[in-house]
């Protein structure tokens, strides 16, 4: 009886919203099947913990699978612009979806939020703007790490895909600036049995660091690899890809006193006070860990809470300029992302300008290391 | 490269091979019995290792659900089928009771053991006891009826079991990776050659099942039953060959393999739910070698693609599956050009 008289309650509360103003509709796309799947399902797991409302509007969320194909992809951003008419889309967490998506939002004049750092070629994206870190800018603690360690050269395996193409081109020429050498780059895939071929060229070569580019519990197998080939485990740098306990879990001991980059959310509680993403960090960790068990805690959880903190940001200034559903309103989403400055986040701290749709700022980045099983600030040389 | 480098790539090689050997091994076998290019064996391999991950974090193991369903699914079309054919209720209920037994002890012992922490090698057992039974179900749920259809019919199908089960394993075990913990820690220095406990495991292991694979059929009634089923198949109908049985028995034989495969190599990779296929196509490869017929050839093959992959791996890491996989092309050419080309599709 209580569950009917709330649900009837609640109706009547759309009713009342729907008269009053209508609701915010945002189309989400995720990878919630297919090799990605591992991205996808945190992402939803976020958003189930998101708030009913935004800026006291009602929020109206439509959660579609792309099963990790861009065709799919495609089709559900086609379907939210035309039949649903959202004001805003969120996704894909995978790159080559996000990147597909991104025509449609610019066709359709709709912001894309996308939760994967997509590289769009120039003039291309100017609705899309990305809520992960760009690789560059994770880039950056590695690079000063070593810059401070002394270290000259540096080898790198990675995912015989985008992210470790995108990886090995922005670590390469951030290094080069700073006068390290790449020495040896492999490749591998995610599904292979060994990398033994790899490691032992890679530790022939010597190089004073080995950058791992792969993601999550896949990133554990490379690491193992090396280290089994007798190169020192403190020694070894992943990248935020492989920033989740997973590593950990399947990695062991061969992990311990390696060094990962990451964005702040994960780490939240290590942070000093003065980092702006400190408490909105510590939040995300806490309500996702209540909700899914503990050590749960994600980077794709975080960004996905991030894009609800963004839109507490810009749907308030958006709704000086149109109603909701309105071709303006949409609009003024955008110009408030581009316009309305610094934006912490759980991530990091949000800048998007007219030209620059990645927004986050240089210091974003955290150097962890593992130390018994769980993160640590990386000591500062 | 020196030679202990050579060595080492060597090892890796033959290792991974003997991987694909016992693969490759039962593609042949489930292709000669019942002409089923049988695509989905790689998923075995997941659901072995990733079984053992679950029973090992003390938690059941969705495969064993799937045992239960697939099998009161195949109890209850067998039961339908034989009261269309006017058995009596009482005979069709023992034998259904008879066909559900296993599976239901196999679910009741999962249920009881996975908290208890049990000693690694008997949770071996249970994976193997769990994954095993779902081949000769598979095999009764998707292909009996089809039994006389075309090979690319029966590809088809081998497709859509495929993405079945791969979607499966993803509810099952979730998008993450597991690695189980090694059978055996010890090593072994010879030079710069390291031999890991694990690695001579598999040796053993693979080795044992290719001599026991090879007693059974040379041996056993049953394996013969398989070999003349392989031969002709209308001839060992007319000989009282159950040709429906030797179709149950191949599957079994080679989810017991899967599984058994999946259990070696656990501990030496991180196996994700979706990472069977490219194991098994590699294995598909080896299987073309002996132009899924020739036992010895397809061994060998799958040794060959072990030592290409290592090495492939050591010079042009990007292009290591591009390698592996091309290689298919020489070898069907070769292959066509020895034997000419046959149109023999019944």
């Amino acid at each position: 009886m209580i569950k009917v008289r709330s649900l009837v309650a609640a109706l009547a509360g759309v009713l009342v919203a729907t008269l009053a103003h209508a609701d915010i509709t945002i189309g989400v796309s995720l990878p919630l099947t297919g090799p990605t799947s591992a991205l996808g399902i945190p992402c939803k797991n976020g958003i189930m913990l998101w708030p009913s409302t935004v800026a006291g509007e009602k929020l109206n969320v439509i959660i579609l699978d792309d099963a990790t194909d861009p065709t799919t992809g495609v089709k559900n951003a086609r379907r939210f612009v035309t039949e649903d008419k959202v004001d805003l889309i969120l996704g894909s967490a995978a790159t080559p979806i996000a990147i597909a998506m991104s025509d449609v939002a610019t066709e359709a004049q709709t912001v894309q939020l996308a939760l994967s750092p997509i590289v769009l070629p120039e003039g291309k994206g100017a609705w899309s703007f990305r809520l992960p870190q760009s690789t560059a800018v994770m880039a950056i603690p590695i690079v000063e790490y070593w810059k401070k360690t002394g270290v000259k050269t540096f080898g790198y395996l990675g995912y015989s895909d985008a992210y470790g193409e995108s990886w090995l081109k922005d670590i390469t020429a951030l290094a080069e600036k700073a006068g390290i050498k790449p020495v040896a780059v492999e490749r591998f895939g995610r599904a292979d049995t060994s990398v033994t071929g790899q490691a032992l060229k890679l530790v022939a070569a010597n190089p004073d660091a080995i950058l791992i580019g792969a993601s999550g519990s896949g990133a554990a197998m490379p690491h193992k690899g090396l280290v089994e080939r007798g190169y020192a485990k403190t020694k070894i740098f992943q990248t935020h890809g492989a920033a989740s306990l997973d590593l950990i879990r399947v990695g062991g001991k061969d992990v311990e006193g390696s060094f990962v980059s990451t964005g702040p959310a994960l780490v939240a509680g290590l942070l000093p006070d003065s980092n702006p993403s400190k408490a909105l960090g510590m939040k995300y960790v806490a309500d996702y860990e209540k909700a899914y068990g503990a050590h749960s805690a994600n980077q794709f959880g975080a960004h996905v809470f991030d894009a609800y903190v963004v839109l507490q940001r810009i749907v308030p200034e958006a709704l000086k300029k149109g109603k909701p559903g309105t071709k303006e309103f949409r609009t003024a989403l955008k110009d408030a992302l581009e316009t309305v400055g610094r934006i912490p986040v759980s991530q990091g701290v949000l800048n998007y300008t007219p030209t620059d749709h990645f927004g986050f700022t240089p210091d974003t980045g955290v150097l962890v290391t593992v130390a018994n099983g769980d993160w640590k600030l990386a000591p500062v040389k | 490269m020196d030679f202990s480098i050579a060595s080492i790539l060597m090892l890796d090689g033959v290792t991974n091979g003997a991987i694909y050997a016992s693969l490759a091994l039962a593609i042949v076998l489930v292709f000669a019995v019942t002409r089923v290019i049988f695509i989905p064996q790689g998923e075995f391999v997941a659901y072995g290792a990733l079984t053992l991950a679950l029973l090992q974090l003390g938690r059941v193991p969705g495969t064993v659900w799937l045992l239960l369903a697939l099998a009161l699914l195949a109890a209850v079309l067998d039961a339908l089928a034989a009261l269309r054919r006017g058995l009596p209720p009482g005979r069709v209920a023992v034998s259904a009771a008879k066909a559900l037994a296993v599976p239901v002890v196999v679910t009741a012992l999962t249920w009881w053991a996975a908290p208890q922490n049990l000693p690694l090698l008997l949770q071996c057992l249970l994976t193997l006891a769990i994954v095993t039974p779902l081949g000769p179900l598979v095999y009764r749920l998707a292909y009996e009826k089809l039994a006389d259809a075309t090979v690319l019919v029966l590809l088809i199908v081998s497709v859509g079991v495929h993405f079945a089960l791969t979607g499966l394993g993803l509810v099952f075990f979730g998008a993450e990776g597991f690695r189980n913990p090694s059978f055996w820690d010890a090593r072994f220095s010879a030079g710069a050659l390291t031999l890991s406990g694990q690695t001579v495991i598999i040796f053993m292991v693979s080795i044992a099942m290719i001599i026991g694979l090879a007693l059974f059929f040379e041996r056993t009634l049953r394996g013969k039953a398989l070999r003349a089923t392989a031969v002709n198949r209308l001839g060992a109908r007319l000989m009282g060959i159950s040709t429906s049985g030797a179709g149950r028995l191949s599957f079994g034989l080679t989810a017991f393999m899967g599984a058994l495969s999946g259990l070696l190599i656990g501990p030496t990779t991180t196996m994700f739910y979706d990472s069977g296929f490219l194991i098994g196509l590699k294995g598909f490869v080896a299987a073309i070698f002996g132009g899924l017929a020739s036992y010895p050839a397809a061994a060998v093959g799958a040794l060959f693609v072990g030592l290409l992959e290592s090495f492939g791996s050591f010079y042009a890491s990007a292009f290591k599956e591009v390698i592996v996989f091309t290689l298919i092309i020489p070898v069907l050419l070769w292959r066509s050009i020895q034997h000419g080309t046959q149109d023999d599709e019944e």
